[in-house]
């Protein structure tokens, strides 16, 4: 598998660590729902198919990226920074 | 033919779904142990085409935490006597399963796990490195070795059994006592009165009942979401395994590795079979990424570096139903009528016989057994998570 970091350009999979579902958000600190806290840190979709998900190039960049990648296929459809940096450019080209 | 292959009936007692080793050992406990008959199970595919015929077919019960060792003590039980009580030879080998010590803190750690087996009924050995090195020879014990071996604790009555037979076995006697195997007949929605699950619709049309069971390992989020179930505490991950050329009696009992995570045993016909860790990202595509495969032969070698010229004959992923905490989830619910058992992680061939013993039970009397009980899915919200590993809501960690 190899994933396309907007920083460092096509790596292979090993120089990045994986952290996830993409879509969960954590409620707010303040939010009392204990329903809420308790999906954020148990529940999944975990569909078969298009996943967002969470990638770090941690043997690289050390980028947090939003990756797009279709866990039937393992086909990347996306990736791209998220962060503080999300809005910033990457590579020339990009 | 080891079974019949009959039509479906417009209605049964119990209808499950999924026609693997937990689905194929629930039916067989419900017809001999519960007196229930009328059942159907209902495989997408053929018999024991899932994960039941994918994994590396150890069996072991060296937990530390009590609700496991209870759990998998009760399969134990069950496996030593399976082959006399199917009769059908699931070739239960009792060879034993050691775990590789490379550090003095790692002994302590499995003084501990071993003392933790022994309270509960179970059998645990302390080996220093010398009793390692004569179960077995070849097996790399010298100060040189990458991570030089201390010691290691062995589970005796451990070992491995012949996984295909163990769902053929289950099947044959689950038939013989009425219960209709379906296969080629794929689920593709739940018959619904209100909140009520009330049967299937499947490939080969409708079929009703008052007890829908669901044990479909890796597919639990996608049949679950065909009842409406959008979340599970589940993300499936693939799990590799390797088999290489056969050779002579090489490797006596299931041995793995202290230093990283490898297991690895000899199958009757010579080949060697192994695996390690999860690839560690969500996928149901059945096949995993090279690092994976370096990574795991890498580790082999160096608990054997004469292997070092062996040939892989083959490779295979399997889709594994990691749960939050690593245990699974022996259920009812999480709608009326509907049970379910999932949550295998990567250690579910082991289970199957309790899986099976304890689901039976669960759907027979509404209720989950006492030794199930621990694994109910309300135990997220509840605090009461089973994590073996102490790594927390991590599914690809465990």
């Amino acid at each position: 598998m190899i994933i396309d970091c907007p920083w460092c350009g096509k790596r292979d999979v090993r120089e990045f660590t994986y952290q996830g579902d993409g879509n969960i958000k954590r409620p707010a600190i303040s939010d009392v729902n204990v329903d809420e806290f308790n999906a954020y840190v148990y529940d999944r979709e975990n569909p078969a198919g298009d996943h967002l998900e969470l990638w770090q190039h941690s043997g690289g960049c050390r980028s947090h990226l939003l990756v797009s990648r279709n866990t039937l296929t393992h086909q990347i459809a996306s990736c791209e920074t998220v962060g503080p940096w999300a809005d910033k450019s990457g590579r020339a080209g990009k | 033919m080891q079974w019949r292959k009959p039509e479906p009936k417009k209605s049964y007692d119990v209808i499950i779904v999924g026609g693997g080793g937990h689905g194929l050992a629930t039916a067989w406990y419900l017809a001999s142990v519960h007196g229930l008959t009328n059942i159907a199970v209902v495989e997408k595919g053929w018999l024991g085409g899932g994960n039941v015929g994918r994994n590396t077919t150890i069996v072991r019960s060296n937990y530390l935490l009590p609700q496991n060792i209870r759990f998998y003590e009760k399969s134990m039980q069950l496996w030593r006597t399976l082959s006399h009580d199917l009769n059908y030879n699931i070739m239960f080998s009792p060879r034993g399963v050691l775990n590789l010590a490379h550090t003095p803190g790692q002994m302590d750690l499995y003084a501990e796990r071993g003392n933790a087996m022994r309270l509960l009924g179970g059998d645990a050995e302390l080996l220093d490195r010398d009793q390692v090195a004569r179960l077995n020879p070849g097996l790399d014990v010298s100060g040189n070795a990458r991570f030089p071996v201390v010691g290691g604790l062995l589970q005796p009555s451990a070992g491995s059994a012949r996984h295909d037979a163990v769902a053929w076995g289950f099947a044959r006697a689950a038939d013989q006592l009425g219960v209709d195997l379906l296969e080629n007949c794929e689920v593709t929605g739940f018959l619904r009165e209100s909140d009520k699950v009330v049967g299937v619709e499947t490939t080969r049309g409708e079929i009703r009942t008052e007890k829908t069971a669901v044990a479909v390992a890796g597919s639990t989020s996608r049949v679950m979401r065909l009842a409406g179930i959008e979340r599970l505490p589940i993300e499936s991950h693939v799990l590799q395994a390797f088999v290489s050329e056969a050779l002579k009696p090489v490797i006596a009992n299931v041995v793995t590795f202290g230093g990283g995570h490898l297991y690895a045993s000899q199958s009757d016909k010579g080949g060697l079979v192994f695996g390690g860790a999860l690839d560690g990202y969500n996928s149901y595509a059945q096949r995993g990424n090279l690092p994976v495969v370096e990574e795991v032969m890498s580790e082999f070698l160096a608990m054997y570096p004469k292997f070092a010229r062996l040939r892989m004959l083959r490779s295979w992923g399997g889709v594994t139903d990691m749960s939050m905490d690593g245990s699974p989830i022996i259920t009812t619910g999480p709608l009326p009528g509907m049970y379910l058992n999932a949550g295998w992680c990567y250690g579910g061939f082991k289970a199957t016989p309790a899986s099976g013993w304890c689901f039976a039970h669960t759907i027979a009397n509404d209720k989950p057994h006492d030794i199930n009980a621990p694994f109910t899915l309300d135990r997220f919200k509840q605090g009461r998570q089973i994590d073996e590993k102490g790594v927390g809501p991590t599914p690809g960690y465990h």
